[in-house]
C-alpha cells in the first residue's frame, strides 16, 4: 500500500494539520517508506491471536463515585490563551465547522 | 563524579554539605551550558532547600534520599514550574500539580535541581528534535546523546545531578544511558505511577531513574515505585526493598542470550564486550543457555504502529482552546485547532500523529492496528516463554554507539530502528536495565541490557550490581 500526496492531505485534515506543499512532497515520500517498512506484519499469521491493549491485563478499576475537592476555576484557566472571566475564549462557533 | 549512596555516607560523616554538593553541580552546568542539558534550573529554590535538608541531617530526621539532588525531564509535572516537553507549543505552560514521583521525592528529602531537556513529546532517539536545540553528548560532543531522555542523560553523565528522572517509551531511559555511559532503569509498566506525566503512547510510557550506580537506581526506585489511586495502571503489588537484592552470588542464576539480538547486524566491537561480561558470569556460577524469541524482527514496526497511534489519540488535546499556544491568524475555530497545531508541532512529532491518524482511520485500522495489537501479543508470549527456562535476559542496548549530531535526522526509518533492541521491552511491558559495559573502538561507552519478567526489578538489579562491582 503506498499514499499519495491526495491521501497525505487527508490524513492531515483528519489530524488538524497543515503542510506546505514543498514539505507535502517530502513527506509522502519518507510516509510511504516508513509503512513500507511496517507492511512487514503482513507476512505473521495472526489468524487465532486475541489482540492484547494493555501489557498487565488489569480488569475495569472502580472507585465510589464521591465528591472530592478538586482544582479550582482560577488553576484551570491559568494557562488558557484566551479568556473572558471563567470561560476559555474561542471564535464564534455556528454553522459548519 | 560521585554516586549518591558515597555523597550520602559523606553527608552522614558532616564531610560534606547538601548546599556544597548543589553549589557544585550548579557551577558545573553554567560551565557546560552549550551542552544544553537544561530547559529549567532552580538556582534559589534548591539552594535553599538544600539548606532545610542540611538542618533536617543534622538533626537525625532526614529521608531516606536526603542529600540526593536529582534532575527531571521536562515532560513531568512540578507545580507552578514550566513543563515545555520541548515542545513551542508548550513553551509557556505552567503545571498546576506535582506528578506522584514529585510528591514521593520531596517527601524521601530529595533536591530537585532543574527541568532537562529531551526530544519534544519524548518522540525521538537523539534529543535531535527538541524546540530548544538539540543536547550534546560530553564525551564526543559532535555527537549526540541518544533520546530522548538525552537532558537528563548528560546531566547525570556530566556532573550537574546525582542522578535524573527520565521516561522510557521504548528505549528512552536505556539507549541515552548507554550513549552517555550511566545506568538507566525502566522499570516494569505499572511499577511507577505515571500520574503527572505528559502522555506519549499511554500503554508504553514508564518513568524511571539515570544513575552512576546500581545501588542508586534501587535506591531511587524504593522511593518511585508503588501503586497510587491517582493513577489506574498502576499495580496493586508490594514494593520490596530493592537493595536487599544487591552483593548477591551468581550461582545457579539462569541466563539468556536471544539469537536473534547477536547477529551481524550487531556492531562486533559491541558483542565482544558484553559476552565478555557474560563469560564472567558465567565463571561466577551463572547458566548461560542461547535463547529465541522468533518475533524479534518485526518488534519496532509493531512498535511504531500502536505508539503513533496512542500518541495522535493522546496528542489531539493539543488544540489551542484551553492551553498551549494558540496561532494568531485563524478565520474560524477549525482554522485555530490546524494553525496551532501546525505552528506549534516539529517535524517529528506531526510525523508520528500522522503515522497514528493513518492507522486508525477507517479502512485501515484491522490491517495495521489490530493486527499490531496481536503481534504484540505473540511478542509478549516469546517473552512469557523464554522466563520459564531463564531467570533473565542479557541483549545490547543499541546497534552501535552513540552517532553524529546530523547522521540520521533526515532519514526518519533509519532513526526508527536505532530502537531495534529497546522497544520489546515495552511492547511485554516488562523491567530492562541499561549499564555501561566497556568502550568500543573510539572510546565510545557501550551499554548493556538485562531484561527481567514482569515486577522482577529484583533480578535484573542483582544482576546489574554484580557486573558492576565485578
Amino acid at each position: 500500500m503506498s499514499v499519495t500526496i491526495k491521501d497525505v492531505e487527508n490524513i492531515a485534515a483528519l489530524a488538524r494539520l497543515e503542510y506546505s506543499e514543498t514539505e507535502k512532497e517530502k513527506f509522502t515520500h519518507q510516509f510511504n517508506k516508513i509503512l513500507e517498512y511496517i507492511e512487514k506484519l503482513s507476512e505473521i499469521d495472526t489468524t487465532n491471536v486475541e489482540p492484547l491493549s494493555h501489557v498487565i491485563e488489569l480488569r475495569n478499576v472502580f472507585r465510589e463515585d464521591k465528591m472530592k475537592p478538586s482544582f479550582s476555576q482560577e488553576e484551570i484557566l491559568m494557562n488558557a490563551p484566551s479568556k473572558t472571566e471563567k470561560f476559555f475564549k474561542v471564535p464564534k462557533v455556528i454553522g459548519d465547522i | 563524579m560521585k554516586n549518591f549512596y558515597s555523597l550520602k555516607q559523606e553527608l552522614t560523616e558532616g564531610t560534606t554539605t547538601c548546599e556544597r554538593i548543589t553549589s557544585g553541580y550548579l557551577e558545573q552546568m553554567r560551565e557546560k551550558k552549550h551542552l544544553n542539558a537544561f530547559l529549567s534550573v532552580f538556582t534559589d529554590k534548591a539552594l535553599k532547600r538544600s539548606r532545610a535538608i542540611d538542618k533536617k541531617i543534622n538533626s537525625g530526621n532526614a529521608g531516606q534520599l536526603a542529600g540526593l539532588v536529582i534532575a527531571i525531564k521536562d515532560i513531568i509535572s512540578i507545580a507552578g514550574e514550566r513543563l515545555t516537553c520541548a515542545s513551542k507549543l508548550l513553551e509557556n505552560y505552567a503545571a498546576i500539580y506535582n506528578a506522584t514521583v514529585i510528591d514521593k521525592l520531596n517527601e524521601a528529602d530529595a533536591i530537585i535541581i532543574g527541568k532537562t531537556n529531551m526530544d519534544e513529546f519524548a518522540m525521538g532517539s537523539s534529543t535531535e528534535n527538541s524546540a530548544f536545540g538539540p543536547v550534546l553528548n560530553p564525551l564526543d560532543e559532535t555527537r549526540v546523546p541518544g533520546g530522548s531522555s538525552g537532558g537528563s542523560a548528560v546531566a547525570v553523565a556530566s556532573g550537574m545531578a546525582t542522578a535524573a528522572l527520565g521516561t522510557d517509551t521504548g528505549g528512552s531511559i536505556r539507549q541515552p544511558a548507554a550513549f552517555t555511559g550511566i545506568v538507566g532503569l525502566k522499570p516494569t509498566y505499572g511499577r511507577v505511577s505515571r500520574y503527572g506525566l505528559v502522555a506519549f503512547a499511554s500503554s508504553f510510557d514508564q518513568i524511571g531513574p539515570f544513575t552512576l550506580s546500581v545501588k542508586d537506581a534501587a535506591l531511587i526506585l524504593n522511593v518511585i515505585a508503588g501503586y497510587d489511586k491517582k493513577e489506574s495502571t498502576s499495580a496493586k503489588i508490594p514494593v520490596p526493598e530493592y537493595t536487599s537484592f544487591l552483593n548477591k552470588e551468581m550461582k545457579g542464576l539462569r541466563i539468556g542470550l536471544p539469537k536473534e539480538y547477536f547477529t551481524e547486524s550487531l556492531n562486533p566491537e559491541i558483542s565482544d564486550v558484553i559476552l565478555k561480561k557474560v563469560e564472567l558470569l558465567k565463571q561466577n556460577g551463572a547458566e548461560v543457555e542461547e535463547i529465541s524469541l522468533p518475533y524479534s524482527e518485526y518488534t519496532v514496526a509493531t512498535y511504531y504502529i500502536l505508539t503513533t497511534a496512542e500518541a495522535s489519540s493522546n496528542l489531539a488535546r493539543f488544540d489551542g482552546a484551553r492551553y498551549g499556544k494558540r496561532a494568531e491568524d485563524f478565520k474560524d475555530l477549525r482554522e485555530m485547532y490546524t494553525k496551532s497545531r501546525s505552528e506549534g508541532f516539529g517535524e517529528e512529532v506531526k510525523r508520528r500523529i500522522m503515522l497514528g491518524t493513518y492507522v486508525l482511520s477507517a479502512g485501515y485500522y484491522d490491517a495495521y492496528y489490530r493486527k499490531a495489537q496481536k503481534v504484540r501479543r505473540l511478542i509478549k508470549e516469546d517473552f512469557d516463554k523464554a522466563f520459564t527456562n531463564v531467570d533473565c535476559i542479557i541483549t545490547p542496548v543499541t546497534p552501535g554507539t552513540a552517532f553524529r549530531l546530523g547522521e540520521k535526522i533526515d532519514d526518519p526509518l533509519t532513526m526508527y530502528l536505532s530502537d531495534v533492541y529497546t522497544v520489546s521491552a515495552n511492547l511485554a511491558g516488562i523491567p530492562a536495565i541499561s549499564i555501561p559495559c566497556g568502550v568500543d573502538g573510539q572510546n565510545l561507552p557501550v551499554g548493556l541490557q538485562i531484561l527481567g519478567k514482569q515486577f522482577d526489578e529484583e533480578t535484573i538489579l542483582k544482576v546489574a550490581d554484580f557486573i558492576e562491582n565485578v
